[in-house]
């Protein structure tokens, strides 16, 4: 897929804009590549290299240290379950299990509307409220089968869109640094929710 | 007390300590300050194990094999010894049961995931982790889970090959890529156990130096495709050499099997090359091993060439130098016994039409300019530089000023018409265009800053040729304008073959350079051309010209090591041996001579271009005085240019510097005016990878050779209204060719670049030698 759009080439510019050097804004760009797009794709790293002046290499070696960036398109909504030894002990991979039966995928694995991405976590520090899943990296507490069900209803019907923005969405409001910029990441913004 | 003490004052000398007092394994030592820990160690006797850890890169601590202990406060502590700055009062200990136990354990863990593929890995039998596990592993494994697997090697580059699995993760060639070579194209990705070097999706590691990775890495994980299941290092045997490609004169390691050239390592010279190579040096050895490498000698029979012997081919030669006009071109591919033999034939014959370069250096005055060595250069406060780009033309030298840059010892202040690899290392890269260049740089010397800056320290100029569409004037006239403005100023010449400072100095210079020659030639007035590794029609700036004068000499006579399109047209072609065939030595070009080395036997019938010499002699009853290398080195060392090689200097790893006359520049009307608006100033250079015999003949290299575009900065490109990637007509007052422009906004404005030598059209037919600058026209079809 793509490059960063104009939209958000602008607002690129001023998240660099934001550090003393450029390259320290490679992370910062990732996120809103994967925010455009739902994904950091291959053009988008490309873009980001050439907007902070480091190489491919150099972005791409960042980028995929970080197991939140995808390079892969991936759902709508991500949905991870911990497994880690808490929520192991109290029915984590029993949900996992149901997780996969109800969207018919195993773990790793998108269903083919591309709303739903299931995924096999460690840790998610939530412990204490085991088992504990996210969406899209917003937490569920102490989840039952039947809270899982109800969950998955909810998120086809649009009934949490208030709640949870699609994957690679990182805020509602984004934080800005001068007036100048506030029109053009509301004008990214609208296009993130229109997706 | 006594009289003798009031006598006898002693004056006790203030003594600074310049050193640190540590112990190391129980014994004193004394180690520089800032040196590593590590490094110490080994001065002192104890070898501490490694991967990681390069003398001549930053250290990381990455692969904590160099575990040693330091007594501190609280009792002995475990340090990493490459990340340990040495301390006054220091004790080390580096063989303890407690550091053997952490070298079992970062060893044993190390090979938790490392293949045991030994025998079929060609770093076996000289692999740092194969050796170091035997030395200092713990003897057998605990780990019997499934070892990582990856796809076995996939090619990173044209010539590099990764095997991950093999890898330990030592970051010792992401960090050559990255801070020696400048070209951070590899980087560890992924994470964990999933850690990886790796380049960008379908983005190869195309770094000029790429070879050197395969050279440093300390297991079989990077292998370079010419030598890959080549040979085993037990049958490997070894000389140190010198490599001659460019003129930086990088010290070598030149390995053979079975009589076969196999590999070159970078041998770690602190004056010249600091262990590195770059690719076409380090690989083009494959030409040596060419097919159609000439084995004996070929004579005219009608239009063609056919196989002769040596008596009949040199009784030819000696005919046909015995009368009318001769002239000698080339013996810069050469060594110094090559290019001494012939200039004292020549002398002897009164041959006095010689030049050992093709038009495209410096006239030979700069020699004699106060010279500085590389290490100088790399040392200055202030580099100027007026040359071709060092990174296509000599890459080692590029490497070396680029550390000067980033290491902040030096301030790079550059004038070019195209942006240079040295551009971005800048403090100043100031545009110029051919012809303005003089007064380019009298403008930015008269400028506050640079003033300055200039007065800081002392200043190198290393320059040369930029452009082969331009006369050689005008980089005089800029030297000049230098030199008048710092007079304390030092040079470095660049010259672009391996030994013309070495031809020059043996006396193969004369006052009738290449373009006279050729001239002179052309017009009917030469009776034999002698071409010394030489190719005018290839390596000639102005292609026609080299054409008409190579027609029009009766006898062109070649000694080279394959037939070029000017030897095809010879009367007598010479088979001559490579490098790695001879002994000798050869100057670089800041008047170091160093050994070359004889490694493999000679192909075919060829011989030594000194051997020619001689034999040519003897059957014109000429007496020369010598007969072999020996001899003739002892000829040369009563000379004064190579009398510093008497101690036999030139034996040894850094060699020996030579000091030619000084002389003087010689005074230029280099003036140029304005083009017209239509026209653009046409800048024609070398890349790296070209037709030269080097790469087209080296399998591993020919791939690489770019064809050739006409590059124009996009606002020029837009007032004509051409589109980026069309075809053109370029014309100049030589030819008009089709060829395809790209928009390229490193070339400057009202400036067209071309490659010489480069596969698709001809640069050379473009360029009028005696112009002093060349102008094109660019139109569409």
């Amino acid at each position: 897929m793509s490059r960063f759009n104009d939209s958000n080439v602008t607002l690129a510019k001023e998240i660099i804009g934001r550090f003393p050097r450029p390259k320290s804004a490679v992370i910062p760009l990732l996120h809103l590549a994967q925010e455009q797009d739902g994904y950091v794709t291959r053009d988008a790293m490309s873009h980001i290299a050439e907007l902070v002046n480091v190489t491919t290499a150099e972005v791409y070696g960042t980028a995929t240290f970080y197991e939140m960036f995808k390079f892969e398109p991936i759902g709508k909504y991500c949905v991870n379950v911990c497994t880690n030894i808490a929520c192991q002990l109290v029915g984590g991979w029993e949900l996992l299990e149901h997780a996969e039966e109800k969207l018919g995928i195993k773990a790793g694995s998108t269903t083919e509307d591309g709303l739903f991405t299931i995924e096999d976590v460690e840790c998610i520090a939530a412990c204490t409220e085991a088992p504990a899943i996210q969406v899209n990296y917003r937490y569920r507490y102490k989840v039952t089968a039947e809270n899982l069900d109800q969950l998955i209803d909810d998120l086809r019907a649009g009934r949490l869109a208030d709640e949870i923005p699609p994957h690679g969405t990182l805020a509602r409001v984004r934080q800005r640094t001068t007036d100048t910029w506030a029109n053009t990441g509301i004008e990214a913004q609208a296009k993130v929710d229109a997706r | 007390m006594s009289d003798v003490n009031d006598t006898e004052v002693q004056e006790t000398p203030v003594v600074v300590k310049t050193t640190l007092s540590i112990t190391v394994d129980g014994r004193a030592h004394e180690a520089e300050p800032g040196q590593l820990l590590i490094d110490a160690c080994e001065d002192a006797g104890s070898y501490v194990p490694r991967f990681c850890y390069h003398p001549r890169m930053e250290p990381v601590g990455m692969c904590r094999q160099c575990l040693v202990e330091v007594e501190g406060p609280r009792g002995p502590m475990m340090v990493v010894s490459c990340m340990t700055p040495v301390a006054e009062g220091q004790v080390a200990r580096t063989e303890t049961p407690s550091v053997k136990r952490a070298q079992e354990g970062v060893l044993e863990l190390l090979l938790a995931n490392h293949p045991l593929d030994c025998p079929v890995c060609d770093k076996g039998g000289e692999c740092p982790l194969q050796d170091q596990a035997f030395s200092h592993g713990p003897g057998e494994s605990r780990f019997v889970e499934e070892k990582r697997h990856y796809e076995k090697p996939i090619p990173i580059s044209d010539l590099v090959f990764l095997d991950r699995e093999r890898c330990i993760l030592c970051d010792r060639c992401t960090r050559f890529a990255d801070e020696v070579a400048g070209d951070p194209l590899i980087s560890f990705t992924q994470r964990g156990n999933n850690t990886q070097v790796n380049t960008f999706p379908d983005e190869p590691f195309a770094s000029y130096f790429s070879g050197n990775t395969v050279q440093i890495c300390p297991v079989g994980a990077l292998t370079a495709k010419p030598y890959r299941f080549k040979a085993r290092p037990w049958d490997l045997e070894q000389r140190e050499s010198t490599c001659t490609t460019c003129s930086v004169g990088c010290r070598t390691v030149i390995q053979s099997s079975r009589d076969e050239l196999l590999r070159y390592q970078g041998s770690d010279s602190d004056a010249v090359n600091w262990g590195w190579l770059c690719d076409k040096g380090r690989f083009n050895f494959e030409n040596v091993n060419s097919e159609d490498r000439l084995e004996q000698p070929l004579m005219r029979d009608g239009s063609n060439l056919v196989p002769s012997t040596w008596s009949q081919a040199s009784a030819a030669v000696a005919e046909a130098l015995k009368t009318g006009t001769t002239a000698i071109l080339g013996g810069a591919r050469g060594t110094n016994e090559d290019a001494f033999a012939w200039a004292r034939l020549a002398d002897a014959l009164g041959i006095q039409m010689r030049d050992p370069q093709l038009s495209d250096g410096l006239p030979t005055e700069v020699f004699g300019l106060p010279s500085a060595s590389i290490e100088e250069a790399a040392n200055a406060t202030t580099i100027i530089v007026i040359a071709p780009d060092l990174k296509e033309e000599l890459p080692v030298l590029y490497l070396r000023l680029r550390d000067a840059a980033e290491k902040r010892r030096s301030r790079i202040l550059e004038f070019t018409a195209v942006s240079t690899g040295l551009t971005k290392y800048s403090w100043k890269s100031v545009p110029t265009e051919p012809g303005l260049q003089a007064s380019t740089v009298r403008n930015t010397l008269g400028e506050a800053t640079v003033r300055e800056q200039l007065g800081k320290g002392n200043v190198v100029v290393v320059v040369g040729r930029a452009s082969l569409a331009e006369s050689a004037d005008h980089t005089v006239a800029a030297l000049s304008a230098v030199l008048a403005e710092v007079p304390g100023a030092k040079v470095l010449p660049v010259v672009r073959r391996g030994n013309v400072r070495g031809a020059v100095a043996a006396g193969l210079g004369s006052n009738t350079n290449a373009t006279e020659i050729l001239t002179a030639a052309a017009a009917g007035k030469l009776d034999t051309l002698v071409l010394l590794g030489a190719d005018p029609i290839a390596d000639f700036p102005d292609t026609d010209l080299a054409r008409r004068a190579i027609s029009a000499v009766r006898n062109v006579i070649s000694l080279d090591t394959f037939l070029t399109e000017s030897t095809a047209r010879a009367s007598v072609v010479l088979p001559a041996s490579a490098y790695g065939e001879k002994e000798g030595t050869t100057t670089n070009l800041e008047g170091r001579v160093t050994s070359v080395a004889q490694k493999v036997t000679a192909r075919g019938t060829s011989r030594a271009d000194w051997m020619v010499a001689v034999d040519i002699a003897r059957r014109l009853n000429v007496d020369l005085g010598f007969d072999s290398v020996e001899s003739i080195q002892r000829a040369m060392i009563a000379t004064t240019v190579f009398a510093p090689m008497a101690d036999g200097g030139a034996n040894t790893r850094e060699g020996v510097l030579i000091d030619q006359p000084a002389m003087s520049l010689p005074t230029v009307s280099a003036t140029a005016g304005t083009h017209s608006s239509y026209d653009l100033r046409l800048v024609v250079s070398r890349r790296m990878y070209d037709q030269g015999a080097s790469t087209a003949h080296s399998p591993s290299l020919v791939g690489l050779a770019q064809r050739n575009v006409l590059r124009v900065n996009s606002a020029d490109l837009a007032r004509i209204g051409v589109a980026s990637g069309t075809s053109v007509r370029a014309t100049s007052s030589k030819a008009s060719v089709s060829v395809t422009v790209e928009a390229d906004d490193s070339v400057g404005r009202g400036v067209a670049h071309l490659t010489f030598n480069a596969p698709g059209i001809n640069a050379g037919d473009l360029i009028d030698v005696n112009a002093s600058v060349n102008d094109i026209k660019v139109e569409t079809l």
